[in-house]
């Protein structure tokens, strides 16, 4: 029986503001208060809320037979649950009819795991733990920023105890392969691969409302007969998208969200089933190892890591925000490490994209990649000095470390001691007390005495 | 296809862009094998390159009878006409113009200049247009700059020939919006009667068709191109220091220091740039009317020891200016297409331009802002001089840019017009 995966991903960016380089030092606030504001507003009344109702009227429809996974980036939560608390609800709903798979990602959608291993995987463990918080389970299986994956970032995202990873299903990685077999990491056996289908997830996601298309208009029975007609022993189809691309993408006035709840009856029809991540993973045996030497991710044409790190600006700004990353996480200034997460979003790499072929090309404020690129250098270069400020810069980083675990160590060494010291003045009072009553019981009778002195 | 063309200036005597540009245009034009072009300037040197064209002098031709012999006629005007044209021209005197004020050779003397009579300057050249337009055989005309309209409109009317007309700056530019009532009835005049148009911005075309009224069917833009340097300009700009040897950063303003240029963002720009850091160096390399206001405004804000004024500069200053440079600031508040950017970007010199100047239309790999916005204009100042990666990155994306836009690309398209224009006229 053939499987579908249908995966969503929520992610906004915070938007940051048009950042002077005479503001540096003066001014430590980096974002557009009202295009967050106006852009998740724009985005959840457009897409999120009448997507995620449509995906909980499916579950309802369908109980115990639609299925779907979702993933959000922390960032994304913040905004929500700032500006638009009714799509959290509406999570929460979808996580109560027990059909949704909630992923783990980096909290950021950054771009940490390309450079920074222990980064990374403070990025997602915190991401985690908050998906624990809001759904009440840990996630299995991980989700990178924009799907980027190499042979070791799976082998990273292994050894942190996941047991499976979705990602690209890139024409030039699987070569005659195909993306409907479950794969596994080429260093690490234990980690599954789920690859996603672009084609089927882009006639959605990208073409679904193009008049120019050949397919156009496309109706749900269609497309399951698309799925259905693939090769017998192909089993696992995956379907993931951004799920703004239902309603932003492509505009709600298409219809998107009454083929989307078409699909599971005709589904149904043709013996199709649904599953989450998990599901699929244990009901399914890898096929092969696939090896991923560079890293590749589910954006533009090129399906790897050039859209945010195509060009030399988009390197420079890249290497030095993570020039960072060590000291950051060693501090604990709860300010630091909020811009920290904000200014690694991918997006904002995104922004100084040179590549005449992307598409969708969304600049936000910045009207050229070199305007990107200057505002976010002014704020990088704000932002440096003040984590540069946290630690004497003369000092290296494992030194700086070493110091710190010292200072840990001997703060926990103290504490041990304080423990100690405590245990014993109780002791000590005891005894005392005990003392004086034997005192006086001595004194009351001098016979006994001699027997109590023994066995002390 | 033959075409007779009227300008005012052909290098190496050039007084603007005019020159540059009509030089560009004409040898690109030429690439194409068939293309045999005339033309037409008040005062060649003797030194102009001919060897893509036939070169007229407008002082050579006569419009009053004489009869100098053939020797005499080659001692005069030897080298910049052969002598038989002299004669051959001769036969297409069309008025007695001996009221006029000529020389032995029944020819009438033109400074090649913008002097204090330029309109009858301007005059005196369509008279003598109409002798060139009677003798010379062709099948459309091109007139370049308001100058040359009132001969272009001579030599349609004589031939009945097409008249293309190309604006490289209308009075628009040049005075803000304070034209001068004579020049633009000759500039309409010479709009109305053209059957094309060639504009060398949209911006250009904008102005022609909303302030001239002009009819947009027949309005092109058509954007000026540069040529690779010159070999000795090469060697200059190759002098270039190595970035580790440049203690510090020199942003340059190049162009006359006139209103239309923006000099005063520019100085504003670099105050605020210097407030922050101190190892950036302005110049300002140009002269113009508002030169000395601009260095008061300098002294007044206290930044007169970072700006430096080296005056007007010609041929190779220009580059040796762009090799110290590090980055180049065009602030114009109107520019048609202003060329000098690309030579900058061809010098390895990252620029920033204005949204308002024509060249920004087809510029990619530089930074544009509002000459207004003198925040956005020191914030690109300040990044290129402390990011390496971005000067890095448009240094070298813009030298590749500006090496793709060449004048042969520009000649096809111009003869496509042609074309056009002549089936159209049929």
């Amino acid at each position: 029986m053939k499987t579908i995966c249908l995966y969503f991903e929520i992610h906004q960016n915070i938007h940051l503001k048009r950042y002077r380089f005479f503001d540096i030092g003066t001014d430590h606030y980096y974002y557009d208060d009202y295009e967050n504001e106006h852009a998740i507003t724009e985005t959840a009344q457009n897409s999120y809320i009448p997507a995620l109702q449509a995906l909980l009227e499916m579950a309802r429809m369908h109980p115990g037979y639609f299925k779907c996974a979702i993933s959000l980036s922390g960032v994304a939560v913040e905004q929500l649950e700032n500006h638009a608390p009714d799509v959290i609800e509406l999570l929460q709903e979808l996580n109560e009819t027990g059909c949704v798979e909630f992923l783990a990602e980096p909290y950021s959608h950054g771009l940490s795991s390309l450079t920074n291993e222990e980064a990374f995987k403070e990025d997602v463990q915190k991401q985690a733990r908050l998906m624990k918080e809001m759904f009440g389970k840990e996630p299995k299986v991980i989700r990178n920023s924009s799907l980027i994956y190499s042979d070791e970032i799976g082998d990273v995202v292994a050894s942190m105890g996941f047991k499976g990873m979705i990602t690209e299903g890139a024409r030039h990685i699987l070569g005659w392969k195909s993306p409907h077999y479950l794969y596994h990491c080429a260093l690490n056996p234990n980690l599954k691969l789920l690859l996603r289908d672009y084609k089927l997830s882009d006639d959605i996601a990208l073409r679904f409302a193009n008049p120019q298309w050949s397919e156009y208009p496309l109706f749900a029975d269609t497309y399951v007969d698309w799925i259905a007609s693939l090769p017998e022993n192909e089993k696992v189809i995956n379907i993931f998208m951004e799920l703004c691309a239902l309603g932003m993408f492509q505009p709600l006035s298409s219809h998107i969200l009454d083929f989307l709840k078409a699909i599971p009856a005709y589904a149904k029809e043709r013996g199709l089933a649904f599953a989450t991540p998990s599901e699929i993973i244990a009901a399914n045996k890898s096929v092969d190892a696939l090896e991923v030497p560079y890293p590749m991710s589910w954006t533009d044409e090129e399906r790897d890591t050039s859209f945010c790190l195509g060009n030399v600006m988009q390197r420079e700004a890249f290497e030095k925000l993570y020039s960072l990353a060590d000291r950051v996480r060693m501090c604990r200034d709860r300010r630091i490490k909020q811009d920290w997460d904000y200014l690694q979003a991918s997006n904002n790499f995104r922004f100084m994209n040179t590549k005449a072929s992307s598409y969708g090309m969304y600049r936000g404020i910045y009207d050229s990649p070199y305007d990107a690129f200057t505002n976010y250098m002014n704020i990088l270069g704000d932002f440096m000095n003040r984590v540069n400020n946290l630690f004497p810069s003369e000092i290296e980083n494992e030194e700086l470390n070493a110091l710190l675990t010292t200072i840990k160590n001997q703060g926990e060494e103290l504490q041990v001691k304080d423990k100690e010291i405590a245990r014993l003045n109780a002791r000590l009072k005891k005894q005392e007390s005990a003392l004086a009553s034997e005192v006086q019981t001595e004194t009351k009778g001098r016979k006994r005495s001699t027997s109590v002195k023994k066995t002390n | 296809m033959k075409v007779l063309m009227f300008g005012w200036e052909f290098p190496p005597h050039i007084l603007g862009g005019l020159g540059t540009a009509s030089y560009g245009l004409t040898k690109g034009l030429s690439m194409q094998p068939d293309m045999q072009i005339t033309f037409c300037i008040p005062k060649p040197w003797g030194d102009e390159d001919r060897s893509f064209m036939n070169i007229i002098g407008m002082n050579c031709v006569p419009i009053a009878w004489r009869d100098p012999s053939w020797e005499y006629v080659q001692e005069r005007i030897g080298k910049c006409m052969d002598p038989q044209l002299y004669y051959d021209l001769r036969s297409h005197i069309y008025a007695d113009f001996n009221y006029m004020h000529v020389n032995d050779l029944g020819c009438m003397e033109f400074s090649g200049r913008y002097p204090d009579n330029l309109h009858e300057e301007i005059n005196n050249y369509s008279i003598v247009a109409g002798v060139v337009a009677r003798q010379q055989d062709y099948d459309i005309i091109h007139a370049h700059d308001w100058l040359t309209y009132p001969a272009g409109i001579h030599a349609k009317q004589v031939s009945g020939k097409p008249l293309v007309i190309h604006v490289h700056a209308t009075d628009f530019d040049r005075s803000r919006g304070n034209v001068n009532p004579t020049v633009y009835s000759i500039e309409k005049d010479g709009m109305d009667h053209a059957d094309c148009i060639m504009c060398v911005s949209e911006l250009t075309r904008q102005t022609v068709i909303n302030h001239y009224h002009q009819d947009p069917n027949k309005c092109f833009a058509m954007h000026n191109a540069v040529y690779p340097l010159a070999e000795n300009l090469q060697a200059i700009v190759n002098q270039r220091k190595p970035a580790s040897e440049r203690k510090e950063k020199v942003v340059t303003f190049l162009g006359r220091i006139t209103m239309q240029k923006g000099p005063e963002y520019f100085i504003e720009a670099a105050r605020k740039v210097l407030e922050r850091t101190h190892n950036v160096r302005f110049c300002f390399a140009g002269s113009g009317d508002m030169m000395n206001a601009m260095i008061e405004l300098a002294a007044s804000y206290g930044i007169a020891d970072r700006c430096h004024f080296p005056g007007f500069m010609k041929g190779p200053q220009v580059f040796e200016c762009f090799r110290d440079s590090d980055v180049y600031v065009m602030p114009s508040v109107s520019e048609p297409f202003g060329i000098s950017p690309l030579e900058a970007m061809q010098s390895g010199v990252p620029s920033i331009i204005s949204k308002q100047s024509g060249c920004a239309e087809i510029l990619d790999k530089c930074i544009k802002i509002d000459y207004w916005d003198i925040d956005a204009m020191a914030d690109a100042m300040y990044s290129l001089c402390t990011n390496p990666a971005l000067h890095q990155y448009l240094q070298e994306e813009g030298k590749k840019e500006v090496d793709g836009i060449t004048w042969e690309k520009v000649g096809v398209k111009i003869r496509a017009l042609y074309e056009k224009t002549i089936e159209k006229c049929k």
